[in-house]
């Protein structure tokens, strides 16, 4: 999966450890391990969906990616540059390249600000385009993502759902990124609006260029937009393949819970047999203190007495379809 | 007694005054009903009216808002006229309602035993000691492990999965006739999602009730509801057997819905959508409601509402594309 040279962004064994406190002391008494040694890369232009339940690591990750979070351990390369530790002065050209778009457009848009202010306020912060250009700029993108340039003088609160996370995205796309991780864009919005949003994401991504980490739980959503898709459990990667490979044939005994718990339409024409349904109980693990061996043992239909002892590695089952279950090791 | 429906609604209408003397028609004309041990469904987007519906059977409108007009029948008594007193009999015990959040409609400061055994004191005439015992056996039916245990825990001690389990056992606590849910599995991750549905389709069999499913996901309606209503601005713009709906829709607004759902058995390079956004319940077009998104407008359609009429037995469609099934 790592073969090509023209990735444009790779994770290498990236950790990120949350320190739990306890005591009067205050004293470090354990670890939360959000994101558990997880690698991957992703091409120019493409898009790597990351579906997992919620506590899964997934948008830590991308926190992680961007630098807003610092990684415990391991490296990120963006463009073939190791940012995982650059300071804060020598990371800021690379900002710019990087955006990322919230899940909810009523929490991530200063209601005190005009759209025009906030979609040139990254300007100001990355570039050193006059006032003029910076406009100029700013119309040129508010009009790509769909709204008017008179739009340009309202405020947020006068605006729907799906009209906020156009905002957004015009902010996270004003400074020209080649990357953006989208965390949710659409789960806060009605199904009509969802479409909308995914068809001018997927637009722009031709116009521009754009390489997306798209996160989400909805696995249809993730389907429709991503090229490749990775399954986190627990801080780690299960399962990561093609969309195509994945969806079609899901060799982790968690993704093919995922895929057969979705309710589907039965639109009574077709003749597909409906899947047998996987069903897992319990609840997820608490990641502070997570199963030893492999974390999903607990819930698996299909753990045996290997899974509570050693924790599965990546392998590749099929070309570029990686899995990490015990049931494929031998 | 057996195909008497537990819920009649019968021309509802619930309006909020606004200000300006704006009138928001957040229903307006609704009527349908369900029997015992049927699941009806309620689809529509957010602003469509399907939580006011809800609200409106349990009689929790507040101003500005009122029912206007409409009549709502529970085994055959006439729960609208009931003064607010008589009401909060019916709440709890014959309806129960769970809500999508189980965060927010449980109290934090008591423990989940305490809300239980609350419950149960205030609707049944039990001593302490039997309401702690059926109130463990109640989280047991719901599936809780530990439950001597949970009983002791707070709301925050558990999953989401699990404080959702907690809201339907205290549904059930008094043998309703009608369960409301309202966005039961809209905050909850899929596989979990699919435990509390399973959950709720065993307790509805196992205790014959009726249930009024609120969602805006077309999966589940497929897959639990046996009679769909979909509503847009207020009104049921179609309504059928889930089955029909769904082979064989009829209203270009549910067709709409359905194409604008990304398919996970196949590809499609563009989603449908549907232009513009739910228009706000005090500013609907005149004519259809519709008509400011429909991609089969006519000029009819822009001066007066269509009828909701039956095209085929059992279906209904609000829409001047479709004819009244012949001999009617």
């Amino acid at each position: 999966m790592d073969a090509a040279n023209d990735a444009l962004v790779k994770v290498k064994n990236v950790k990120k450890y949350f320190p739990i406190k306890g005591g009067i002391l205050k004293r470090t008494i354990g670890h939360l391990k959000a994101v558990d040694d997880v690698s991957f890369s992703i091409m120019k232009g493409e898009t790597l969906g990351i579906v997992g339940e919620s506590g899964s690591g997934k948008s830590t990750l991308g926190r992680v990616m961007l630098r807003l979070l610092d990684p415990t351990e391991g490296s990120i390369y963006f463009n073939g540059t190791d940012i995982s530790h650059l300071n804060r002065r020598k990371i800021r050209p690379h900002r710019r390249d990087m955006q990322i778009v919230f899940q909810d457009p009523f929490a991530s848009l200063n209601s005190k600000m005009s759209v025009a202010e906030l979609i040139e306020e990254p300007l100001i912060v990355q570039s050193s385009l006059t006032k003029a250009e910076r406009k100029e700029q700013a119309i040129e993108i508010i009009e790509k993502v769909g709204l008017r340039a008179e739009d340009r003088l309202k405020y947020p609160h006068e605006f729907s759902g799906g009209q906020r996370q156009r905002i957004s995205i015009a902010r996270a796309l004003v400074t020209r990124p080649k990357f953006v991780i989208c965390d949710e864009p659409v789960s806060a919005l009605d199904v009509s609006i969802q479409a909308q949003v995914l068809n001018l994401m997927k637009d722009l991504q031709d116009e521009l260029g754009l390489t997306y980490l798209f996160i989400a739980h909805d696995l249809s959503v993730v389907k429709h937009i991503s090229n490749r898709v990775a399954v986190m459990y627990l801080g780690r990667i299960v399962e990561i393949a093609t969309k195509k490979s994945l969806y079609n044939n899901a060799y982790h005994p968690y993704t093919q819970a995922l895929l057969t718990s979705i309710p589907v339409i039965d639109h009574g024409q077709n003749d597909i047999p409906r899947k047998t349904k996987i069903k897992l109980t319990g609840d997820l693990p608490s990641p502070s203190d997570p199963p030893s061996g492999c974390t999903f043992r607990t819930r698996c239909p299909m753990a045996h007495e290997r899974c509570s002892l050693e924790r599965p590695e990546l392998i590749e089952k099929d070309a570029g379809h990686f899995v990490a279950c015990h049931l494929y090791t031998e | 007694m057996k195909n008497d429906p537990v819920l009649e609604v019968d021309q509802l209408q619930t309006y909020f005054y606004l200000r300006d003397n704006k009138v928001a028609k957040a229903v307006d004309g609704i009527s349908f009903s369900i029997l015992p041990g049927e699941t009806v469904a309620i689809v529509g987007e957010s602003g469509s009216g399907k939580s006011i519906t809800a609200l409106s059977i349990m009689k929790l409108i507040n101003k500005p808002g009122r029912i206007v007009e409409g009549k709502i029948l529970l085994d055959g008594e006439e729960i609208h006229r009931l003064s607010p007193k008589q009401m909060t009999k019916i709440r709890g015990n014959d309806i129960a309602m769970i809500f999508q959040e189980p965060m927010t409609s449980l109290n934090p400061v008591y423990t989940i035993g305490n809300q239980i055994v609350e419950i149960i004191r205030k609707h049944q005439n039990k001593s302490k000691n039997e309401a702690m015992e059926r109130a463990i056996q109640l989280l047991k039916t719901v599936g809780i492990p530990r439950a001597e245990e949970i009983m002791k825990e707070y709301p925050h001690q558990l999953s989401g999965g699990m404080r959702q389990r907690v809201m339907i056992a205290m549904a059930i606590s008094c043998d309703p006739k009608l369960l409301i849910a309202d966005e039961p599995t809209t905050a909850l991750d899929v596989t979990i999602q699919a435990q509390i549905l399973d959950l709720m389709v065993e307790m509805k069999e196992r205790f014959q009730m009726a249930v009024l499913l609120i969602t805006h996901d077309i999966g589940i309606v497929s897959e639990y509801a046996d009679h769909v209503l979909v509503m847009y601005g207020g009104q049921i713009v179609e309504q059928a057997s889930a089955q029909v709906l769904l082979k064989d829709t009829k209203h270009p607004y549910t067709t709409g819905l359905l194409e604008s759902l990304p398919n996970i058995d196949e590809d499609v390079d563009r989603l449908g959508t549907i232009k513009g956004t739910v228009p706000p319940a005090y500013d609907f077009p005149t004519g259809c409601r519709f008509s400011s998104r429909c991609p089969h407008v006519m000029e009819k359609c822009k001066l007066s509402n269509p009828e909701l009429i039956e095209v085929d037995k059992d279906h209904f469609v609000r829409c001047y594309l479709y004819e009244r099934k012949e001999g009617q």
